[in-house]
């Protein structure tokens, strides 16, 4: 402060002009930088929205209460979060209410590091007329079913079947739960967090007639054939330093 | 819905012959790779039939949760083999839309003109071997000639023809070669005439009509209640196109049209297909015209992280229908699970209620119309 007080006019005004240029000189950059292609710019993360005066989220809460738990966009895509017990009515509600015809997709996910681990079941659907996609999501413990949602959507038949298949999640009432890629009597669910990349045994616990415990062939190791041990070479041969 | 260990409701026999069970595949050359079907027949007619799949199945969900962002995009080059470039627009777009990536124009425009051009090849390959199917051996030398012509044009463009590995969250990796969109024009200048020479093969073919009219039918309440979508949705009626519907990269700045046919049945899934060839060629073109100058590389971190507990679906119309990925991140450099939505699993799925009642040769034709890549199905 002192200095400010000593200055002379002059000084002052000089010291006000260089403050003003810098000034200026900054909002021209911070205009240059916002005036920039998106792409020049950091990404945008886009983060999760209160979706709570949705017409569909609301059409849905009056109906089905406290079936419908948290609603919810990211990136514009609207996620419910359905009771797993009445996400069958909700699935056709969401049909035939309010025409979301396409069955686009249903998968899984597995959550084993979650306060209730388990899965979550996910449907999405999409609406020609309103050109939109929803989520519904499940959330299933482990050894729960699932209400299937094939008198809905005919379609959620190999899809659920999937989900079996590589989660372990069942569906209740489907016709036909059994495994669709890998084969029948395969003994894990390889989309589970703690299914080993490298595979498992896939020999003794399927043919036991045929392999000892843990001696079958294992899955990333190819058949468990060794080629017969050569001679070990002399130390003499052997370079140095080995 | 088809058990194949009980048998159905009982149709009539024809002189007391008991129905057969015959295994249609893995290793018959009209299943288009390993699919697998059990046929009931009585006689020449198909009383039901039951797809078994998996024979592919390589775990490419599990190995998407091994890798970062960036390393992946060669694993969705894998899935659906003949149509990589669409794979990797549906998987980079994905991750775009997760981690909130703006791509420059140019980028853009490059993409839009190799996923066109991944189209018209895929629907040359599936013409081809449709044809070969059904009997007509020449088109199979027209569309492969032609498609020798893209896969050249891929090479030229990223070094590879099938696998192409052609695309980059954030943009593209490389930008066009000299003279690659003189070569492109080229090309497309002249292929017009070529889908021409196809139809004047086919379009008014006495056999081909009577092989494929009222052949396979599906009406469109059940395509859209099996999640059927692509051509097999347009040539039952439905005008629905993702291009148009939810536009992405340059497609809301071209002008096109979508084709739809009200048959339901194999003949005007051909039609859709040769239409959409034609539409593709004119995206091509007015890309090439319109082709802006600039980047193509957007700015982005080095190491790409997906926001924690963020997810995002992004499905596009590729060649065979809606291709999407589901991708959660957990704030970590590898998506915590990517699920893909594969076209051909779903559309696969509706071949049942397509053949029932058919003769045994029409179900080579159906599945031919289905255009399934088992890459895709099995993952």
């Amino acid at each position: 402060m002192s200095d400010t007080e000593n200055q002379t006019p002059e000084e002052k005004a000089a010291a006000e002009e260089k403050a003003a240029a810098a000034a200026k000189a900054k909002a021209e950059r911070e205009a240059a930088e916002a005036a920039k292609p998106a792409w020049e710019k950091d990404p945008v993360v886009p983060e999760w929205q209160e979706a709570d005066g949705d017409s569909l989220v609301d059409a849905l809460r009056a109906s089905f209460g406290d079936a419908i738990g948290s609603a919810r966009t990211f990136a514009g895509d609207l996620v419910l979060v359905v009771d797993r017990a009445s996400i069958r009515e909700v699935c056709r509600s969401v049909k035939e209410d309010h025409g979301y015809h396409l069955m686009v997709d249903i998968c899984g996910a597995h959550y084993p590091e979650r306060e209730v681990p388990g899965f979550e079941v996910i449907y999405i659907a999409y609406n020609f007329e309103e050109n939109r996609r929803v989520r519904l999501k499940v959330e299933v413990e482990e050894g729960a079913e699932v209400p299937s949602v094939i008198p809905v959507w005919t379609g959620a038949n190999w899809a659920e079947r999937e989900i079996y298949d590589m989660f372990g999640v069942r569906f209740t009432d489907h016709p036909d739960m059994t495994r669709i890629l890998l084969w029948d009597g395969f003994n894990g669910y390889p989309l589970r967090k703690e299914f080993p990349v490298e595979g498992i045994d896939t020999g003794s616990a399927i043919y036991p007639e045929y392999y000892e415990e843990q001696a079958g062939p294992v899955a990333g190791s190819g058949t468990g054939w060794q080629p017969p041990k050569e001679e070990e070479p002399e130390e003499s041969d052997k370079p140095d330093g080995e | 819905m088809t058990d194949p260990n009980t048998p159905a409701a009982a149709p009539e026999t024809l002189f007391g012959l008991e129905e057969m069970e015959l295994n249609f595949g893995p290793q018959h050359p009209a299943t288009h790779g390993v699919l697998r079907l059990k046929v009931r027949v009585d006689g020449e007619r198909i009383v039901d039939a039951y797809p078994i799949i998996g024979y592919l199945h390589r775990g490419t969900e599990k190995l998407f949760e091994l890798h970062p962002f960036f390393q992946n995009v060669p694993h969705t080059d894998r899935m659906d083999y003949v149509a990589a470039a669409t794979n990797n627009l549906a998987y980079v777009g994905a991750v775009e839309r997760l981690t909130g990536i703006v791509v420059p124009p140019r980028a853009r425009y490059i993409r839009t003109l190799l996923s066109e051009l991944q189209r018209i090849s895929s629907h040359l390959l599936w013409l081809a071997t449709h044809a070969i199917d059904i009997g007509a051996m020449t088109p199979f030398f027209y569309t492969f000639r032609e498609r020798e012509i893209i896969l050249d044009l891929f090479e030229e463009y990223c070094g590879a023809r099938l696998t192409l590995n052609c695309m980059r969250p954030g943009g593209q990796p490389y930008d066009l070669t000299a003279g690659w969109t003189e070569r492109c024009a080229e090309f497309i200048e002249d292929f017009p005439s070529k889908i021409e020479d196809y139809e004047g093969l086919l379009t008014e073919n006495r056999i081909w009509k009577k092989r494929t009219i009222g052949i396979g039918v599906l009406p469109p309440e059940v395509a859209m209640s099996y999640g059927v979508t692509g051509p097999m949705l347009r040539g039952s009626g439905i005008q629905w196109d993702l291009r148009k519907a939810i536009p992405y990269e340059a497609y809301d700045e071209v002008d096109f049209d979508v084709p739809v046919f009200y048959n339901c049945d194999t003949y005007d899934r051909y039609l859709v297909r040769m239409e959409e060839m034609r539409q593709s060629t004119r995206i091509i073109a007015q890309c090439l015209d319109k082709l802006p100058e600039g980047p193509i590389m957007a700015k982005r971190p080095r190491v790409l992280k997906a926001p924690k507990e963020s997810e995002v679906y992004f499905g596009i119309e590729g060649p065979k229908g809606e291709i999407g990925f589901y991708i959660v991140g957990d704030g970590t450099p590898n998506p915590y699970r990517c699920r893909v939505r594969p076209p051909s699993f779903l559309n696969l799925q509706v071949l049942p209620e397509m053949v029932r009642g058919q003769l045994v040769a029409d179900l080579v034709a159906v599945i031919g119309t289905t255009d399934i890549v088992l890459g895709e199905i099995d993952r």
